[in-house]
């Protein structure tokens, strides 16, 4: 997800500087770039890259919470997750497919993600401990996911945008399951009220580290403002989810992992503490907790359903093999 | 198209009965009845449908988009197309 998509992207182009500026001039006044118009190489393998990062997101985001659809501790509780999950992955296929219109093809994406060459959110690599994680993820990264997504759906590539605005009817249900989930824990017993802080604890941080670096640190941020792919900075959309989530904890009566959280009357929002970059970093870049997990498990879906496709495709032929013969046959 | 890519197929919804199916996006799955069963999971989920469309995007003929001026310019000059064009006067009422 989302603003960590554009890690790893290479914005840099050497199109004539006519070229550029008209397509700028494009972009200025608010038209969208469609598929088949020119556009600068810069942009479209930053698209390339963030699409597709976003994709990965999704598909491997279905894993943390998959986990506990087993275990969902009611039958209500369990349709909701089950179609939630789901979802996710029709988002990811909604954002392969249009990253599939700037020219790759969806069989690339998936061998950069199996080995390890395109990134997804930090945030699925840590594990869902306790049924409250699956409150915590809905309410707080999937309220992550929205505070990004909906600048997105202005994005100025067409298709990208297009995707945006289905991902994010549907990303609402989303964080008002999980915010549903956990309010039942904290008004629960003392027990319950325990689990859904110590899942607050543990995704408080992570949730801020999904914006992706600071300004000051963020390689590609300026141009993808100028080509209007991003619209706010990493650090006005991590403030805006942090100003907008603080009340909403504070309503559950759980408490945030943070000593500097405090309301800045000054500056009308939340002044908050460090992020551990280090540990942002080390995530990124494979050392998370479930890093390894998580690439493992797509891998073997990935060469588990290779007979499925082989065979798949072999019945396509076959049946369309029979058919040309009957046509044949009836001439 | 690579060997051993699965075909794209491009998706059309009719919402309601009345109304046209209308682009939606795409899917790939290896024959038709794959590409309708993926495009029913993928883009109906909350009731956008009472109808799919499925059509091999290899079968969709597009128009150039380096031609869009001589294709589509030479329509915006033609105004008298167009009901306003055309003055009949008040009193004659609704036309």
């Amino acid at each position: 997800m989302y603003s960590q998509g554009l890690i790893g992207a290479k914005t840099e182009t050497n199109e004539d500087e006519a070229f550029l500026a008209a397509f700028q001039a494009r972009i200025d006044a608010e038209e969208k770039i469609e598929p088949n118009d020119p556009m600068p190489e810069g942009y479209r393998r930053t698209l390339i890259r963030q699409i597709g990062q976003h994709a990965h997101s999704e598909i491997v985001g279905m894993l943390p919470e998959g986990n506990w659809i087993t275990r969902a501790p009611s039958l209500r509780r369990k349709a909701a997750l089950l179609a939630k999950v789901q979802d996710e992955g029709g988002h990811g296929l909604y954002l392969y497919s249009a990253a599939e219109t700037l020219g790759v093809s969806r069989e690339q994406m998936t061998e950069e993600l199996l080995a390890g060459k395109a990134k997804y959110s930090s945030i699925f690599n840590y594990p869902t401990l306790t049924w409250a994680d699956i409150g915590a993820i809905g309410w707080l990264v999937d309220g992550a996911a929205i505070m990004n997504q909906i600048p997105l759906c202005r994005c100025s590539y067409g298709p990208y945008a297009r995707a945006m605005i289905r991902v994010c009817k549907e990303e609402s249900f989303h964080q008002r399951q999980g915010y549903e989930i956990m309010m039942t824990l904290a008004q629960g017993t003392p027990g319950q009220k325990e689990m859904a802080q110590d899942a607050l604890n543990r995704w408080w941080w992570p949730s801020l580290m999904m914006f992706g670096p600071h300004d000051s640190d963020s390689q590609h941020g300026d141009q993808s403002m100028r080509w209007k792919i991003k619209r706010f900075t990493n650090d006005e959309l991590r403030q805006k989810f942090v100003d907008a989530t603080v009340p909403q904890g504070e309503y559950l009566g759980l408490t945030f992992p943070d000593p500097e959280l405090k309301w800045n009357d000054e500056r009308g929002a939340y002044d908050f503490g460090a992020i551990d970059w280090d540990e942002f970093w080390r995530v990124v870049k494979g050392g998370g907790p479930m890093n390894r997990e998580r690439l493992a498990a797509r891998r073997k879906a990935w060469d588990d359903g290779a007979w499925v496709r082989e065979a798949a495709l072999a019945h396509a032929e076959k049946r369309r093999a029979r058919r040309e013969a009957t046509k044949l046959a009836a001439e | 198209m690579a060997k051993n890519e699965i075909p794209l197929w491009e998706v059309f919804i009719r919402p309601r009965n009345g109304l046209a199916h209308k682009h939606c996006g795409s899917v790939h799955a290896a024959d038709e009845v794959m590409a309708l069963q993926a495009a029913r999971d993928v883009y109906t989920r909350r009731g956008e449908g009472v109808s799919i469309w499925v059509v091999p995007s290899a079968a969709i003929v597009a128009s150039d988009p380096l031609q869009k001026e001589e294709n589509f310019e030479p329509t915006a000059s033609k105004i008298y197309r167009h009901p306003t064009f055309y003055t009949v006067p008040d009193e004659v009422g609704h036309m």
